[in-house]
């Protein structure tokens, strides 16, 4: 990362060559670490609660930001290549909740696992995926992530589980996720996010039951962006306290807005299922920009002035430069940079998701199954003659 | 002939014979094992094969598991590989997926295949779809395992053949044991397998002993998915069937045989993959095809097999069309004498290969 910002200052030098001597003083004069006051947790069945006082590096605000920029911007692009109807189908984009993402990948490890539903993009990307084999799994080329064969809700990567396009089937699935950690004794644990629609259920319910009677190492997420699709959770739910749905399990609600909020919560969350205490819940009370999907204008369920409020008072990514600047760990020219690194990144990526040729037909019967000797499969007559290699 | 004797006594309990879990060991020349022991056999020795393998469902651990086909497997293995659930088949198939994904190897067991309806969404588009969803990435090796089709008196919830509705789906492979041999094959190819299986048992099959050769009590003996069996060989009507109908054909070609017709016997064993070739030698040889299961007629097994001879080269051997024998296109009753009445006897299927031999 050091390096990253070293090459922009060094860039910034070249184009004004009177700027090296104030540059590196600039440099210098940054703060490395500051501490940040943010809001207290909720707290269900909980003692403790996760400190209000945390310490960010300037090394990790950089890195924070720059990757929720990624996912902005990424999204943004996806917005625009639907419309050109270069990505078709079902896209579900996570502008708006970039903090949360962000924020839980940094409460984890990459050797921790992970399982979301099918607004997903943001988590492909924190969990290991670049931004080209996303934007290409989006236009459905071979260089996709899935080889073109998922598509928006099926993008999976090492610990990563995807992308489920079921509402809530993910979540028994990241459950047995944390079983398998649990009896493979590695000290790993599953993180499993649903929304507020999806937190009505069943079979979330049982999921919850095994998990805390096997006490497996489980940190069950609710995204609550207020709206399942067009229906609000006023609308949708009896009790709105997600955190406190899980009963027998404890509970935190956490402002999903603020970045280290998220990642304090998602810190406490971990050593709590690493300390052989059970599952744990999160709720996560953030907001997407966007419509339930490309489909929705977003407007017809909730009003223009409140996505407008969320923009300018609580927008992550604006939350995050703020606390960056106001504490003198950054300077605007270098975050601009960083900016226009990340256009850059996500005007290559399209322009490979737009130029890469999509799967050759022989990818049509691949895949179906595991370590599998071609096999026949039956094409649309019986003349058509395909076959796997699998 | 042994095996003949014992096809006789199916349907009926016939008195198991109880063997020692070393037994397979040691494995004299051939004897006698019932389908429950031929499976347990199968899992006590793929749990000790490998560490992976694990057992989940509903009353599996502690109870020995309800139709005691996982019966001394928690003394012997533990909580940790023999685990009890709750009876919430969603979540718990979700779980088991769930776990597969994560590098375990699970045998997910259900009551019987109709409560795999609740789970049915994690069965299909959790487990057979992910592989070819992820391009290869993720792959699910899972077995799904329960007694499937009618039993004795259960009622029309507790008595669905579901062959035809997982079979339907690829990504899926799915098959319906017979013989105690064909239990311990097809199980521990099953859980060797990388890819979700969906394993059709049948209750009324479960006490019923078998002869089995040393080969089958073999360790490492593994049925191969895709491959039927031919029973009985036969050169008038190609009767092919699965699962407990294998008996009954047996015993309708023992009857047939007495008047001169004989019957070629083709046991499945695999219902996806389905073994087209070893359907159309046969017809070819014989001329004449009845198909015989228990699942309901409209989009059923027979329905597939009468398609694929229809569209290969075995349909310009046929002497008469197809023809199938289901059960009865009704929700299953209770009382006796209806219950009978709704699912193929020996008597229907004679009836049937008389029509199409039109004798």
């Amino acid at each position: 990362m050091l390096t990253n910002i070293s090459t922009v200052l060094r860039t910034c030098v070249q184009r004004n060559g009177t700027a090296a001597v104030a540059s590196a003083r600039t440099y210098a004069d940054f703060t490395q670490q500051a501490s940040f006051e943010i809001k207290k947790c909720d707290v269900h069945k909980l003692d403790e609660s996760p400190a209000t006082e945390v310490v960010m590096t300037r090394e990790e605000g950089l890195k924070y930001y720059r990757t929720m920029q990624t996912i902005r911007r990424m999204e943004l692009k996806a917005d625009q290549l639907y419309k050109q109807k270069i990505i078709r189908g079902f896209c579900h984009l996570y502008d708006g909740q970039e903090a949360c993402a962000v924020g839980i990948e940094a409460g984890i490890n990459l050797s921790d696992h992970l399982i979301t539903a099918y607004r997903a993009h943001g988590y492909t990307l924190t969990r290991g995926g670049t931004v080209r084999q996303i934007m290409a799994e989006l236009t459905g080329r071979r260089g996709g992530i899935a080889k073109g064969k998922g598509g928006s809700m099926h993008m999976y990567t090492k610990n990563f589980y995807g992308g489920n396009g079921i509402v809530g089937a993910q979540v028994p699935l990241g459950a047995g996720v944390a079983l398998a950690c649990k009896i493979q004794g590695n000290n790993e644990l599953c993180v499993s996010l649903y929304g507020d629609g999806a937190a009505n259920q069943g079979q979330i319910f049982e999921a919850y039951n095994m998990a805390a009677l096997w006490k497996l190492p489980a940190i069950f997420i609710c995204e609550n962006n207020k709206y399942g699709m067009g229906t609000s959770v006023e609308r949708s739910s009896a009790s709105t306290d997600y955190y406190k749905r899980g009963d027998y399990i404890p509970g935190l609600r956490v402002d999903g807005m603020d970045l280290l909020c998220v990642r304090e919560a998602t810190k406490f969350a971990a050593d709590h299922c690493r300390a052989g205490k059970g599952p744990i819940l999160m709720e996560l009370q953030t907001y997407r920009y966007h419509g339930h999907s490309m489909s929705d204008p977003g407007v017809s369920y909730r009003t223009r002035d409140e996505i407008q409020e969320v923009r300018s008072k609580s927008d992550p990514i604006s939350m995050l430069k703020d606390r960056m600047l106001s504490n003198n760990m950054a300077s605007v020219d270098e975050l601009k940079e960083i900016d226009v690194s990340v256009r850059k990144e996500i005007e290559d990526a399209a322009q490979f998701a737009t130029t890469d040729p999509e799967p050759p037909l022989e990818e049509l019967c691949s895949h179906i199954f595991h370590n599998e000797p071609p096999m026949d499969v039956r094409g649309v007559n019986i003349w058509a003659k395909l076959k796997s290699s699998s | 002939m042994a095996s003949l004797s014992c096809v006789l006594r199916s349907g009926r309990n016939a008195a198991a014979v109880v063997l020692r879990r070393e037994f397979h060991r040691s494995a004299p020349a051939s004897v006698q094992v019932t389908v429950r022991d031929a499976l347990n056999q199968a899992m006590d020795e793929e749990l000790e094969r490998d560490e992976r393998v694990f057992l989940l469902g509903e009353e599996v651990a502690q109870y020995d598991g309800a139709y005691k086909i996982s019966r001394g497997l928690w003394k012997k293995y533990g909580d940790a590989r023999i685990i009890d659930t709750p009876i919430t088949e969603m979540g718990f198939t979700g779980i088991a997926v769930g776990a597969a994904m994560a590098g375990l190897r699970p045998i997910c067991e259900f009551m019987t295949f109709n409560f795999s309806m609740q789970a049915i969404d994690q069965v299909i588009n959790s487990a057979a779809k992910t592989n070819y969803m992820s391009a290869g990435r993720q792959s699910v090796p899972i077995v799904f395992r329960g007694p499937n089709g009618a039993s004795a008196g259960v009622g029309a919830q507790h008595s669905q053949c579901f062959a035809a509705w997982y079979g339907h789906c690829p990504g899926l492979k799915v098959v319906s044991p017979w013989s105690a041999e064909d239990a311990r094959g097809l199980l521990k190819a099953a859980i060797r397998d990388d890819n979700p299986v969906v394993f059709l048992e049948n209750e009324l099959m479960y006490g019923v002993p078998f002869e089995m050769s040393e080969e089958s009590l073999h360790k490492d003996f593994t049925i191969p998915f895709g491959k039927a069996k031919v029973e009985r060989q036969g050169t008038h009507v190609t009767l092919v069937t699965h699962s407990r109908y294998v008996s009954f054909c047996l015993d309708a070609a023992a009857v047939l045989a007495k008047e001169g017709v004989e019957c070629e016997v083709v046991n499945l064993r695999s219902i996806r993959p389905l073994d087209v070739e070893t359907i159309e030698a046969s017809v070819m040889k014989t001329n004449h095809l009845v198909t015989v299961e228990g699942g309901w007629p409209q989009f059923g097994v027979g329905a597939e097999i009468c398609a694929r001879v229809m569209e290969g080269p075995a349909f310009n051997y046929l002497d008469a069309p197809a023809t199938r024998v289901t059960g009865v296109d009704v929700p299953m009753p209770y009382a006796k004498i209806l219950e009978d009445n709704s699912l193929p006897q020996i008597k229907d299927i004679i009836f049937s290969i008389k029509k199409t031999l039109n004798i």
